[in-house]
């Protein structure tokens, strides 16, 4: 439409411009200040003195900091995984059945995907705790004798992630699947494919975007979080989200806080350069 | 998809324990909710006591409250100007069109606690007190977002040939704007401030941050009774809240289908 850039400059800027200042203000602005923040120093009483430092990432070459970021991408890479690996096969018995029931199987999906974390993470800690029903349970059959400390450990945080994160692998495999030609297995299968080659060679490959896709939904916020470290690993299990929260919230540490939240958000961009780079023509704005 | 019968039966299997691991835990703790002993343990007896205790509870009942404020105003906020960026990124060559893309990307793939911890410390250098307003503009950035991916879905869909005839028969963009545009994006509009609305009510990380004394908000309220350890009550809000989420979501269900039926041959799609 070739009228369309001959608008008058005030309609024009009524519809660009407020959305533009007031995301500028309160997340272009922000997320400098925080890079920003990351290279000052630190003052005596936690102050920010505005002096050139890279005092923070040093910091953050500390074996403990290192550890904690390894830990993190170790955590949120097996969270995925467990996620793509529980979910694909979720995805495709919903993408095999019939329109009707698929809706009602999805619908099964969606509810556990809307309510609150919080309350899903809760749902596991009266399940997993010393005196939960797990524990009273192989206690009453005899199998322990003493309650296995389940909650508080990397195992309960890698279960509530998962727990968390399975609808959001679920629903982009399903996605990606529901629109696979049923003809194309079918044709493959014709010419003699075995099941599992029909699932290596043909069904896989035309899935490989919503699997994509669900890794990196699961990937991304599993990276950042820190509530269900803090709620199911007590404080043995410090994730780099943890550690940005205590920075900021009770060691005040602004520095170091912001130095982590750099490096959390250039693990996230890698993440999604490699996903660009598999998939280019997915991922465009419309699509996420 | 899967001939073999086999392969039928395993995905089946397979899937029943996908859905078990879902909702095992959600059921325990909605029995649990009835449940007359202050531990999760053993079966007592049925009780409505900790809904009863839940309603008396003032301190939830006011953090619901709040929810609600912020919901509604950072939605409404995130309505309009993500409506209006998604238009003017739709219609216009803006000048500074990477940048407002670039700005409506990044609350999408950037983690939570980063969001949260960058406001904090606008705030505070800013020397903005905490408070539901603070609230409100944090939840609108990532509102703004969802309400202008799913408008810019709905305008792609669009037959730019309806704006041209409106002008030619002398309408102004305004008046084209809001009595043609926007009528016809209305669904997408609808849409995108819904999503605004749940993401909003349910967010805890981004308020974590963002929250002063009394501004406390339901997951907020949520988190506070977590820490102080398991309690019936927790089971008992956790329940209702399980319980309307599901309503909502079969509603949702119900009135798409409805939709779906009705106009199945209408312009755009809306999700």
């Amino acid at each position: 439409m070739k009228e369309t850039d001959r608008a008058p400059a005030w309609f024009r800027s009524l519809m660009g411009t407020p959305p533009l200042l007031w995301l500028t203000i309160f997340l272009g602005i922000p997320l400098l200040l925080v890079v920003a923040i990351s290279f000052t120093t630190r003052g005596t009483y936690g102050g920010v003195v505005y002096q050139f430092s890279l005092a923070s990432y040093a910091m953050l070459l500390d074996p403990l900091y290192v550890g904690i970021m390894v830990r993190s991408l170790g955590m949120a890479t097996v969270a995925t995984l467990v996620c793509l690996l529980a979910g694909y096969p979720l995805a495709a018995y919903i993408a095999a059945a019939g329109p009707e029931r698929r809706r009602w199987l999805l619908m099964l999906v969606i509810i556990p995907f809307c309510i609150n974390f919080l309350i899903r993470t809760y749902a596991w800690m009266v399940l997993l705790r010393s005196e939960g029903l797990i524990n009273s349970l192989l206690m009453a059959t005899g199998l322990i004798e003493s309650p296995l400390a389940m909650l508080y450990t990397p195992g309960a945080v890698l279960l509530g992630l998962v727990y968390i994160f399975l609808p959001f692998a679920v629903l982009p495999i399903y996605a990606s699947l529901e629109k696979l030609d049923p003809h194309l297995v079918e044709a493959a299968s014709d010419l003699g494919a075995r099941g599992g080659q029909v699932l290596r060679r043909v069904v896989l490959p035309m899935a490989a975007p919503g699997i994509a896709a669900g890794a990196l939904l699961t990937f991304i916020p599993s990276l950042g979080m820190f509530v269900v470290t803090d709620l199911m690993g007590g404080s043995r299990t410090m994730l780099v989200g943890n550690l940005i929260q205590n920075q900021f919230m009770a060691a005040r540490n602004w520095q170091l806080g912001s130095a982590a939240s750099v490096l959390l958000i250039l693990m996230v961009l890698v993440g999604l350069g490699i996903y660009r780079r598999l998939f280019p023509a997915e991922g465009g704005m419309g699509d996420v | 998809m899967y001939r073999t019968r086999a392969g039928t039966w395993g995905l089946t299997i397979l899937a029943a324990l996908v859905y078990f691991f879902l909702y095992a835990p959600i059921l325990l703790m909605a029995v649990y909710s009835f449940n007359d002993s202050r531990l999760n343990i053993t079966w007592q007896g049925f009780t409505w006591k900790w809904y009863l205790s839940l309603w008396q509870n003032a301190y939830v009942l006011e953090a619901m409250g709040n929810s609600l404020v912020v919901a509604v105003v950072s939605t409404l906020l995130s309505v309009v100007l993500g409506t209006t960026a998604a238009y003017g990124l739709y219609r216009f060559r803006l000048r500074t069109a990477k940048l407002l893309e670039g700005l409506i990307f990044i609350p999408l793939v950037v983690p939570d606690v980063v969001l949260g911890v960058s406001l904090l410390v606008l705030f505070v250098l800013a020397g903005i007190s905490l408070g539901l307003h603070t609230i409100i503009i944090a939840h609108s950035v990532f509102g703004i977002a969802y309400v202008a991916v799913v408008v810019r879905a709905r305008l792609a869909g669009l037959d730019p040939n309806l704006e041209q005839a409106a002008m030619d028969l002398g309408a102004d963009w305004w008046t084209c704007f809001h009595r043609i545009v926007l009528p016809l994006i209305l669904p997408g509009v609808v849409a995108g401030g819904l999503l605004a609305f749940t993401v909003s009510m349910d967010d805890f990380v981004v308020t974590f941050f963002t929250a002063g004394v009394g501004s406390t908000t339901l997951p907020l309220r949520i988190y506070s009774m977590l820490k102080l350890g398991i309690s019936p009550e927790v089971n008992a809000l956790s329940t209702i809240l399980v319980v309307v989420i599901a309503l909502l979501v079969l509603i949702a269900q119900l009135v798409l289908r409805r939709g779906a039926n009705n106009q199945s041959n209408y312009v755009g799609k809306e999700w």
